[in-house]
């Protein structure tokens, strides 16, 4: 991998993580305030079946993690672990689009709530 | 002039500083929270067919394996948010005079959330 790939991927890993600080922020106070009185469907669907806002924020917070994870874990692969970078980029590749399928789908589950 | 060898030893007498913590611990957490992410999708996404696919799902996380696995990723997530942090501060300013004391943050933070997570499973409101 050329220095430039790695610089960029840096690059990719620094800037989703000013936005996912965020976004991680809000997510664990709205955790504590969900699971308050146990959590169930009902709930967890009044707050985000039909809501453009929540569908924006899960959104874009599935689009950066589908970023930033996979950096991570090939990092991990490679120095942890001793993996070629090629077998550790394919597999982080793998499970990005794996993370952004599954993610914006249950975006579009909980928006929807099996209504559409 | 100071020996390279000195200022660059990466031995195991490194790894017991609070700096190697902070990073090892960035990286666990961060691999329990990959690990957890497509698991964590894949029981929203059953709300695609109603919500009484999504309360099956929850039904599981009743037990209190899951409350206990729960507050330890609350844990992991704030942890990884807080060493993350910590770690764009020492990288953006150049300041590394301070990590300690930023790793210490880091850590009463997230034990505070997962505290609070934890009690407030317990609240009903």
């Amino acid at each position: 991998m050329t220095s430039g790939r790695n610089q960029m991927l840096w690059r990719a890993q620094r800037l989703s993580a000013h936005v996912l600080g965020l976004l991680v922020l809000v997510h664990l106070v709205l955790m504590v305030i969900a699971v308050q009185g146990g959590l169930t469907a009902a709930e967890i669907l009044s707050r985000t079946q039909g809501a453009i806002g929540w569908l924006l924020f899960y959104s874009s917070f599935v689009i950066l993690v589908s970023a930033h994870a996979p950096i991570g874990v090939k990092n991990i692969l490679q120095e942890q672990f001793g993996w070629r970078h090629s077998t550790a980029s394919r597999l982080s590749i793998l499970y990005g689009l794996a993370l952004v399928v599954l993610g914006l789908r249950a975006c579009w589950a909980v928006f929807t709530g099996g209504q559409l | 002039m100071r020996s390279t060898r000195a200022v660059f030893r990466n031995d195991a007498r490194n790894r017991t500083d609070v700096g190697y913590l902070a990073f090892a611990l960035h990286r666990i957490s961060g691999v329990a929270i990959s690990l957890f992410l497509p698991l964590h999708f894949l029981l929203l996404g059953t709300a695609i067919t109603g919500e009484p696919a999504l309360q099956a799902g929850l039904n599981w996380t009743l037990h209190p394996f899951f409350k206990i696995a729960e507050t330890g990723l609350v844990l992991g997530l704030a942890l990884h948010l807080a060493l993350g942090i910590r770690l764009l501060i020492i990288e953006r300013t150049g300041n590394i005079k301070r990590h300690e004391q930023w790793a210490l943050f880091g850590g009463a933070f997230a034990l505070s959330a997962a505290l609070l997570f934890a009690l407030s499973m317990e609240i009903s409101l």
